[in-house]
């Protein structure tokens, strides 16, 4: 499978779905769309046939405003059909503006910023205790840092020595009022959960080759949780969307979806093609 | 025999459960001493996890645990349990629907003085408000004792008070509870006296001082406040007068609620005595229920009150 042609088919599907409901977190949704690309498609063990049992890995998107970007990736594997994409977000839908487990392929919802690392610790902990061999991943904004129950999850995870638990930050750098550094400092991050018993990486967070190699480190890496500081472009792949803390939660236009649309299907053909070569 | 606090009555029956139950969790929040569940953790050390004073992960811990299968019992003071960890309970375990039992100990005034920090005063509303979630109060020891046996075999989230303090016998024969169906614990028919938790103890011995005086007054132990029974509510309204006791805020607590199902036919007038929108005093909980009208004598002499009018 091509991550990184898919990763643009799947903002594509992102970009529908926004225009389509007029509403949507695109911008967060843009830039973790090779995270979960990755993560969905060559690292995790989650799929539809197994996704009832316990004996498989586990996924939390603690950033559950990007949910957009991961009813793409799950209806994608299969989780469900494509055509329900169309009634995100619309009257009585069962697909909400953040994750909900009513919906098959998601196991908790969230929404509030905070919960996903300290529900993962107790699914990682649950597989220890059972000694099973599956993994717990969940995925958190960088302006959801400054939540402090992050940091009793944090500190958690480190004391239970929980090499099973791989937590991957999207550090686009912006939210909604601004930059992250402006609003509350997020720049050291890694020396934070250091501090707190956890191996850290750092890479481009929008590069599936980089992703894909951090995640095996994580596998490898035993007796301390793994964190992924994943740099990220929010609104990555849309050029007048990148880096715009404007376009957190904008609805694009008719000329900018057009415009989004284009692109984002020049870039999907572009890796196609890097691939053919 | 020694009188037992309910907390004590809840770890005897997780040992007795987890012997053959693996999957079955306690969780504290350096709260073992106080939740008295130390017997629990050093029997079942494999079956014990505790995080430290932070409830917030205590509750989403338990959540993450119980969606992989296993049975938690989260137990930490009241106070904190229903207010740092509010949106714990709502989201990871009320709205995601997670197999968590949350314990609130040392509930109402029961730390004394030790001051509203301390005091859970508001945890039926907290919890009976968030959609998903049940709410009991249990009386005495048979009640938890029969609670406790149906809540470990069941899957869905729920919140248990239980007080600090060993408690009066309201069930000398013991009890067997029908899912969520209230004890009438005295028949009466002038008057219902309507009581959770620790509230059932005295309004029995208010109904037996009116007894005493020729007056027939029911009493209900409605320890399950969500789903709350209200057939017996409805039943309750028809001698005309009822009286609600609970050790909690007057807000969004059994009168609350009470009152509210009586509206709907609008046959009975209800009194809610409980505790005043305000700091509680310091002292004994003994102390603290007379002052505020939550002992048997005054409890009698308001349902005298109101049969005069």
């Amino acid at each position: 499978m091509n991550a990184k042609a898919k990763a643009y088919a799947l903002r594509r599907e992102v970009l529908d779905m926004v225009y389509r409901s007029k509403a949507g977190h695109i911008g967060g949704d843009f830039s973790v769309m090779e995270i979960l690309t990755v993560l969905y498609y060559d690292i995790m063990d989650i799929t539809p046939e197994n996704f009832s049992s316990n004996d498989r890995d586990h996924f939390i998107l603690s950033k559950g405003h990007s949910v957009e970007a991961l009813y793409a990736v799950l209806s994608d594997r299969g989780f469900f059909p494509k055509e329900d994409l169309k009634t995100v977000s619309t009257f009585q839908s069962p697909y909400i503006g953040h994750p909900n487990n009513k919906i098959n392929g998601i196991e908790m919802n969230s929404g509030s910023l905070g919960h996903g690392l300290p529900v993962a610790v107790g699914m990682a902990l649950a597989m220890k205790l059972d000694q099973k061999p599956h993994r717990v991943y969940t995925v958190l904004g960088d302006g959801e840092l400054a939540e402090g129950s992050n940091w009793e999850g944090a500190m958690a995870a480190g004391h239970y020595h929980l090499d099973n638990l791989c937590a991957v930050i999207d550090r686009n750098g912006l939210q909604i009022s601004g930059t992250t550094e402006e609003v509350m400092t997020a720049e050291d991050v890694e020396k934070r959960f250091s501090a707190f018993g956890w191996e850290t990486v750092r890479v481009d967070g929008n590069d599936c080759d980089v992703l894909k190699a951090a995640f095996q480190k994580a596998k490898e890496t035993k007796g301390k949780p793994f964190l992924i500081v994943a740099d990220t472009v929010k609104g990555k792949g849309a050029s007048f969307m990148e880096n715009r803390a404007g376009w957190h939660h904008r609805v694009p236009t008719e000329e900018e979806y057009l415009a989004a649309k284009e692109e984002l299907e020049k870039k999907e053909a572009f890796y196609h093609e890097a691939e053919g070569k | 025999m020694k009188l037992k606090a309910n907390k004590e009555v809840i770890c005897d029956q997780l040992m007795e459960r987890a012997k053959t139950d693996r999957d079955l969790l306690v969780l504290c929040s350096d709260s073992r001493g106080s939740a008295s569940l130390a017997p629990f953790a050093e029997a079942y050390p494999d079956q014990f996890i505790e995080t430290g004073i932070a409830e917030q992960n205590l509750v989403s811990i338990a959540a993450g645990l119980a969606r992989c299968g296993k049975r938690p019992f989260v137990a930490s003071p009241a106070c904190f349990l229903s207010t740092r960890s509010m949106e714990q309970a709502k989201i990871d375990v009320a709205y995601s629907k997670t197999n968590v039992k949350l314990i609130g100990i040392s509930g109402g005034i029961s730390y004394g003085a030790l001051g509203l920090t301390h005091h859970s005063t508001q945890d039926i509303a907290v919890f009976a408000s968030m959609p998903g979630m049940r709410v009991y109060f249990p009386s005495d020891a048979a009640l938890t004792k029969s609670l406790l046996q149906q809540l470990i075999l069941d899957d869905t989230p729920a919140y248990i008070r239980v007080g600090r303090n060993p408690v009066e016998t309201v069930y000398e024969a013991g009890v067997t509870l029908k899912q969520d169906k209230a004890v009438t614990v005295k028949e009466g028919t002038d008057a219902a006296l309507i009581a959770c938790g620790e509230m059932v103890y005295p309004a029995l011995q208010a109904a037996n001082m009116l007894e005493k005086e020729g007056i027939s007054v029911r009493v209900l132990d409605m320890y399950c406040l969500k789903p709350i029974d209200k057939e017996a509510v409805f039943k309750a309204a028809q001698t005309g007068t009822i009286v609600t006791v609970e050790e909690h805020s007057p807000y969004g607590g059994l009168g609350s609620m009470v009152a509210q199902i009586v509206a709907e036919n609008g046959n009975a007038t209800v009194k809610c005595l409980s505790l005043p929108d305000c700091p509680a005093a310091a002292g004994t909980s003994k102390e603290v229920f007379r002052l505020y009208g939550l002992d048997a004598e005054h409890i009698a002499a308001v349902v005298k009150e109101r049969l005069k009018k």
